[in-house]
């Protein structure tokens, strides 16, 4: 060695300094590189998410804007042809009250709401009235279970006028915002030439409006009326499989990681209870939907479409995201802190619960929330046990049946009348983001809240 | 405390030099101890005898089972999966691995210190009155305040301290952080404290006041200390113990151990040829 470099008559300390140079010049490239790697890899990852926003919501917020005809309503005795709602009798059994007064009801909800509709249209606009059989599609079926739910609330209203502020019909809603080719041949647009042209013609008085309405809200899923189908249902479905997964799989995921983590022995069964852990956090969901419906539909017989199946199956399949991330969160927690403990003279659950949870509590937290989340866009399962069934009613416990918001979701996406439940279903997608920006942020919140140094 | 034979005294005297404060009473006698991790041998039969009211330091290489030791006489080494220990090792005549015996009431008693100052992620105070809320020690807040106070001030830590009790421990210094970890460690009133390297992540001025402290604390406490300095050694301890490979070498006044080592492992090492 010594020889060659002497003949060679270079000093080997130039010539190691000249490959430290050049291998240097590589390393810096390779670093640059790798950076550059990864800023493209962020920024194509923040283009994809803001493409998702901008699309989702250009396309769903005019959902919340709809067609509405507003019309001064009179309930015209004559047409309802409707009595005084029966009084209860000092002679009058309950039971034959609640009979006549049934009855009431029933009469009040077969008047012809349709002739009202169309007088209240044909009182602002008599030239209306020799296409009195067109009016009534105007409006949504829903129009007239709405006038009929504000006379059996209120009975005076019988003789009385009242400015109603009505959703037009899904398909008018499609026409008059343009959501279909207006130059399309008549077989092939749902409404007939007349009653576009009455459409337009009313837009044109201002009587037919494209409003803000908070229907979407505050309305469960329809079919009979689209245009009156709203979230409310499915809202309050997801609301409760949350509740159920926060009451369940929360408390039993903790419990058993802190379990697994801190009191369990370290032999082959604990072992193999770990392995399969982390295996059935790999589990495909659907699995965990066919479990649900063999076992708690079939076997517990609890009620199908209920949020409490949907809960119990979520919480299945939470669990063990929630118990893996509790374990990474009091495994970050330094043995030293325990030792400190113990060598005081706790017990080994004092030093858990009182030293080492309390510094795991932000990561238990976190990992919870995330769970939760995961749990609330799930929609596989909840297809196996029934609640993408059409639910009409909003739900008020979990037992009843319900559907979920990414189920509803879906079955917007399917439905037949694509250009008016497009804004729908996404409409119904930014209100599920919504609520997982709230939960998230929540979760970061409460990370900050408890978070302490070490 | 307990009345010792006249004889042993005579012959305990006779092994001590005047100038030591320690009482001739064995608190902890360690007989035939041997501990294992898992397959491994870490300890190979000791008999060690620790006296009331002395520093006793463990010196040696690496790996040569010092700590080991040490955290055998709290039972901390139980924390630690696959631990196990043969002989016996007695507290005030007492077998601390007796199965009946609380491992929460030994560990009261004999307190520990450790390498890395380990304060809770919580408030001064709250650091010093975990120990005795955990024990119900205190029964009032004045009780409490006043424990507080105490162990603080044994610590020397009081007057750095005092303004800022609510503050979180770990904002203090290292040397700080050590000093509130032997006040926390203080106010389970323990009788004896064992620390193991207590200044090996601290500057020599802190290392300088914790060497003070251990010098005042003798008066009330039997310490027994692992220590990699061997200078920290011969500053605060009474009686030095050598170990080697799992043995305890060799156990003297620790003048002795470094004028005119017995064992030539010893000599070897705090001559520096290894360790």
């Amino acid at each position: 060695m010594a020889n060659s470099t002497m003949e060679s008559g270079v000093d080997p300390r130039a010539r190691i300094q000249s490959q430290v140079e050049q291998s240097l010049r590589r390393r810096h490239a390779r670093e640059k590189r790798f950076r550059r790697f990864g800023l493209t890899a962020v920024m194509l990852g923040l283009a994809f998410v803001a493409v998702l926003f901008v699309s989702i919501f250009s396309r769903g917020l005019p959902a919340f804007w709809q067609s509405t005809l507003t019309l001064d309503v009179r309930f015209d005795p004559a047409v309802l042809d409707m009595g005084p709602p029966p009084q209860q009798k000092p002679e009058e059994s309950p039971r034959d009250f609640q009979q006549r007064l049934n009855a009431w009801n029933f009469q009040l909800t077969m008047a012809s709401w349709n002739t009202i509709l169309e007088d209240a249209l044909i009182a602002e606009k008599p030239a209306l009235e020799e296409h009195r059989r067109q009016l009534r599609k105007l409006f949504t079926s829903g129009a007239k279970y709405r006038l009929r739910d504000m006379v059996a609330e209120n009975p005076s209203l019988i003789g009385q006028s009242r400015e109603v502020t009505l959703l037009a019909d899904a398909e008018v809603d499609v026409w008059i915002r343009g959501n279909i080719d207006r130059s399309l041949p008549d077989a092939r647009l749902q409404l007939s030439p007349e009653v576009r042209r009455i459409a337009d013609e009313l837009h044109e008085d201002g009587l037919l409006n494209v409003t803000f309405s908070t229907t979407l809200f505050t309305n469960s899923d329809s079919r009979s009326s689209p245009a009156s189908a709203g979230l409310a249902g499915a809202f309050m479905g997801s609301l409760f499989m949350m509740l159920v997964v926060i009451v369940l799989a929360v408390p039993v995921g903790v419990a058993s990681a802190i379990y697994l983590e801190e009191f369990a022995p370290k032999n082959k069964l604990v072992d193999l209870i770990e392995v399969n852990i982390n295996n059935l956090a790999a589990v495909p969901s659907i699995v965990f939907g066919l479990l649900g419906a063999s076992i708690f539909i079939n076997w517990f017989r609890l009620p199908l479409s209920a949020p409490l199946v949907g809960g119990l199956v979520l919480s299945l399949m939470t669990l063990p995201t929630v118990i893996i991330t509790t374990r990474s969160a009091l495994k970050a927690v330094p043995p030293s802190i325990r030792q400190a403990a113990l060598a005081l003279g706790a017990s080994r659950v004092q030093t858990v619960f009182q030293q080492v949870l309390p510094l795991a509590i932000p990561g238990i937290l976190t990992g919870a929330i995330i769970g939760v989340a995961q749990a609330l866009g799930e929609t596989a399962p909840l297809l196996l046990i029934g609640m993408n069934a059409f639910v009409a009613n909003i739900p008020t416990t979990p037992f009843e049946q319900s559907t979920a918001l990414p189920v509803q979701i879906y079955l917007w996406q399917g439905n037949e009348m694509r250009n008016f439940f497009e804004a729908r279903t996404s409409a119904a997608i930014i209100v599920l983001l919504l609520m997982m920006i709230s939960l998230n942020a929540f979760a970061i919140w409460l990370r900050k809240k408890f978070e302490r140094r070490w | 405390m307990k009345m010792v034979d006249p004889e042993v005294m005579v012959q305990r005297k006779d092994d001590r030099q005047s100038q030591s404060p320690a009482s001739q009473t064995v608190k902890i006698s360690a007989r035939d101890v041997k501990i294992y991790y898992g397959d491994t041998q870490a300890i190979k039969g000791i008999d060690l005898d620790i006296m009331e009211n002395e520093v006793i330091s463990f010196i040696g290489p690496s790996g040569c089972g010092k700590s080991t030791f040490l955290r055998a006489l709290n039972r901390m080494n139980d924390t630690i999966e696959g631990s196990r220990l043969e002989g016996t090792v007695t507290l005030d005549g007492e077998d601390i691995y007796d199965p009946s015996l609380d491992v929460v009431l030994l560990r009261a008693k004999v307190g520990m210190v450790f390498q890395k100052p380990n304060p809770f992620p919580k408030s001064i105070y709250d650091n010093i009155a975990y120990g005795p809320r955990l024990h119900g020690l205190a029964k009032r807040k004045y009780d409490l305040d006043e424990i507080v106070e105490t162990s603080l001030r044994k610590a020397g830590l009081w007057d750095e301290v005092k303004d800022r009790l609510d503050k979180p421990g770990t904002g203090l210094s290292g040397g700080q952080q050590q000093r509130l970890c032997i006040a926390r460690a203080i106010a389970v009133s323990p009788e004896v404290i064992l620390m193991d390297e207590p200044c090996s992540a601290l500057d020599p001025i802190a290392t300088a006041k914790i060497e003070e402290l251990i010098d005042e604390l003798t008066e009330s406490y039997t310490i027994v200390i692992v220590t990699h300095s061997m200078q920290q050694a011969a500053r605060v301890s009474h009686r030095t113990a050598y170990f080697h490979l799992g043995e305890l070498v060799e156990v003297n006044d620790t003048e002795t151990v470094f004028t005119k080592p017995e064992n030539e492992l010893t000599e070897a090492y705090i001559t520096g040829r290894f360790g």
